[in-house]
């Protein structure tokens, strides 16, 4: 405990020292500024009365479901990226020797970092999902239900994605661990869309297909439950955008997810303590 | 030697396709400074980190203060300074004293004190709140040597401590050596600069393709001299009767070589040749150097293992 601690402090003291944490937060305001000042001057052109009361509301809701997207993917990138390195660039460097050479199991040394980047990617996915909320808000008063569950379920992706870059990261160079990483992410985007198809189709073996993919890599079908939890109760049966998901994750895919994130966790632990360093 | 702080028995390490450490049974007594020689790629660095647990040995085991490799608590009691000098480089020396002195589970109030005193120790006051991205190989070797000694280890192992650095870096990691020596701890020092272990070490082991070729007390090294005699006809009598001088009397071609423990001998040598009539031709002695130890027992091919 108290070396995951140290550890802790340590990823923590080395994020901002090498303005790891600087860069995510100036990147993310100006990522809110952009936005916000989309959603302006959507409200003046509502305000002037080009489109009807309906019209006002599939438009900010289709603003507020473009922005969460690409928060999504910017803090699985951020989970990505914070992680990709920490492992296998201290074990390149030789680091990493004088930490596992001192009286802590090595799994502090991967619980540490991990707890901090977990940590720093849902504060960047607070200050990013909040902001575009806030600025639908301010510009239309539209804000979305069921907000901390759906922040969660988002949570919950990009832990996944996290954890599997941990777990790279205890075998591969850190450019292979990207590589692999990404491309998970990237099967699980076509999970995702594969499942949309087969709502569309209403085909169950195209379901199914769907369904598996995102069982290997479930981090998409977190964020298509958060948004699903986001929606306006009336809204739930129109497809409002391609980003609005049809098909809906599961309890049991939930379950599944944090045992997904356990295990490789776990295998993270496990590969690390036997690695020659 | 009383009790091991080392203990190892056939310990082996074998990477992908190469063998880095192929059988290494090694002894190290407590108290002693020992020097583990050998050329580059002889497996002296893979030998330090399967003693520190930091690799898994293929096959083979052994113990360090008493406790089998890899087991974690011990690691309290040793101190380590890796290869190349690369520590967390965005912190301070102060800094990476205190998460190293945390990670020994060193208190608060003793670690502040211990550090400073090190820092001091090793000539860094000055520069100690200056991030490590600033500091030359000399200063990272010397802040690496505090880190190793923050926990007041035991035994302490040093892999090529002063390899690339000028002599004022040298002659600290010999101070600190002789300190821990006055101090009872164990040092364990990798190296393949000889002068330096000559210095240094009680005793050494020369290391090569993975495994120890020699083993030599250099306090027996430095007494010792090799004698080399030519006579008229040397026999099986004459060998039996040298050995009486010393030790490993053998024939090489017309000459007869042994090894005497001091120079007193070879005037007694002389006299009970001249008394059994043997016509002398020739009688030397020469001390052996480490260097010359060094490429007798590593032989001509010096290439790496
Ligand atoms: N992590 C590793 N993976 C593969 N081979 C290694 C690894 N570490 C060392 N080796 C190989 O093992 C041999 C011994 O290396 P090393 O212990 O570093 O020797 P030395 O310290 O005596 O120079 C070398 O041939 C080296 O290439
Ligand atoms: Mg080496």
């Amino acid at each position: 405990m108290r070396g995951t601690l140290t550890i802790a402090r340590l990823t923590w003291l080395e994020a901002r020292r090498r303005k790891i944490a600087l860069a995510a937060v100036v990147c993310g305001l100006v990522f809110l500024a952009v936005f916000a000042t989309a959603a302006f001057f959507a409200h003046r052109s509502v305000a002037q009365g080009v489109v009807d009361l309906v019209g006002q509301r599939i438009m900010f809701q289709m603003l507020l479901q473009v922005g969460l997207y690409v928060v999504n993917f910017l803090v699985v990138a951020c989970a990505v990226l914070l992680s990709v390195d920490t492992l296998s660039g201290e074990i390149s460097s030789g680091v990493i020797q004088t930490l596992a050479s001192k009286p802590i199991d090595r799994a502090a040394i991967v619980l540490g970092k991990c707890f901090t980047h977990w940590l720093m990617t849902g504060a960047y996915l607070m200050l990013m999902a909040l902001g575009v909320m806030l600025s639908v808000w301010a510009a239309a008063g539209i804000f979305p239900p069921h907000v901390p569950i759906a922040l969660l379920f988002m949570w919950l992706g990009a832990t996944v994605m996290l954890a599997v870059t941990m777990l790279g990261g205890t075998r591969l160079t850190t450019i292979a661990n990207g590589i692999v990483a990404f491309a998970l992410y990237g099967i699980a985007f076509i999970g995702g869309w594969v499942e949309h198809i087969a709502t569309v189709l209403r085909n169950d073996a195209v379901r199914h297909v769907g369904t598996t993919i995102s069982l290997v890599s479930p981090a998409d079908a977190m964020y298509r439950r958060a948004v699903h939890e986001l929606q306006p109760s009336g809204a739930l049966d129109v497809q409002l955008t391609p980003f609005t998901p049809l098909s809906v994750p599961s309890g049991a895919m939930i379950v599944w997810t944090l045992a997904f994130v356990l295990v490789t966790l776990l295998l993270a632990i496990r590969t690390f303590r036997h690695r020659a360093l | 030697m009383l009790e091991a702080a080392i203990d190892t028995v056939g310990l082996r390490k074998e990477f992908a396709r190469n063998v880095a450490v192929a059988d290494l049974s090694l002894r190290v007594g407590r108290g002693e400074v020992f020097g583990f020689l050998g050329p580059n790629g002889a497996g002296k660095t893979t030998s330090l980190k399967l003693m520190l647990g930091l690799v898994e040995p293929t096959a083979g085991g052994g113990t360090v203060l008493g406790a089998p490799l890899g087991e974690r608590d011990i690691r309290a009691r040793i101190g380590f300074l890796p290869e190349h000098f690369r520590f967390h480089d965005c912190l301070t020396a102060a800094e990476l004293l205190d998460l190293h002195g945390r990670l020994l589970g060193v208190r608060a109030p003793a670690l502040k004190l211990r550090r400073n005193a090190l820092l001091a120790r090793v000539g860094l006051e000055e520069a100690a709140d200056r991030t490590l991205k600033t500091y030359s190989k000399g200063m990272l070797q010397r802040v690496g040597l505090a880190q190793a000694l923050l926990g007041n280890p035991d035994l302490v192992f040093l892999d090529e401590p002063t390899s690339g650095l000028d002599p004022l870096g040298r002659v600290l990691v010999r101070e600190i050596i002789e300190e821990l020596r006055a101090g009872g701890a164990t040092v364990f020092l990798n190296s393949h600069l000889l002068g330096e272990v000559e210095a240094t070490c009680d005793r050494v082991a020369f290391v090569k393709h993975g495994r120890v070729v020699h083993e030599l007390l250099l306090a027996e090294m430095q007494s010792g001299l090799d004698v080399e005699i030519r006579v008229a006809d040397a026999d099986t009598a004459l060998l039996n009767g040298l050995s009486e001088f010393g030790s490993d009397a053998r024939l090489d071609g017309g000459l007869v070589r042994l090894r005497v423990a001091h120079e007193r001998s070879l005037p007694a040598i002389a006299r009970w040749l001249a008394s059994r009539g043997t016509d002398l031709y020739e009688l030397k002695c020469r001390k052996k150097t480490l260097e010359e130890w060094f490429i007798e027992v590593m032989g001509e091919d010096q290439g790496p293992g």
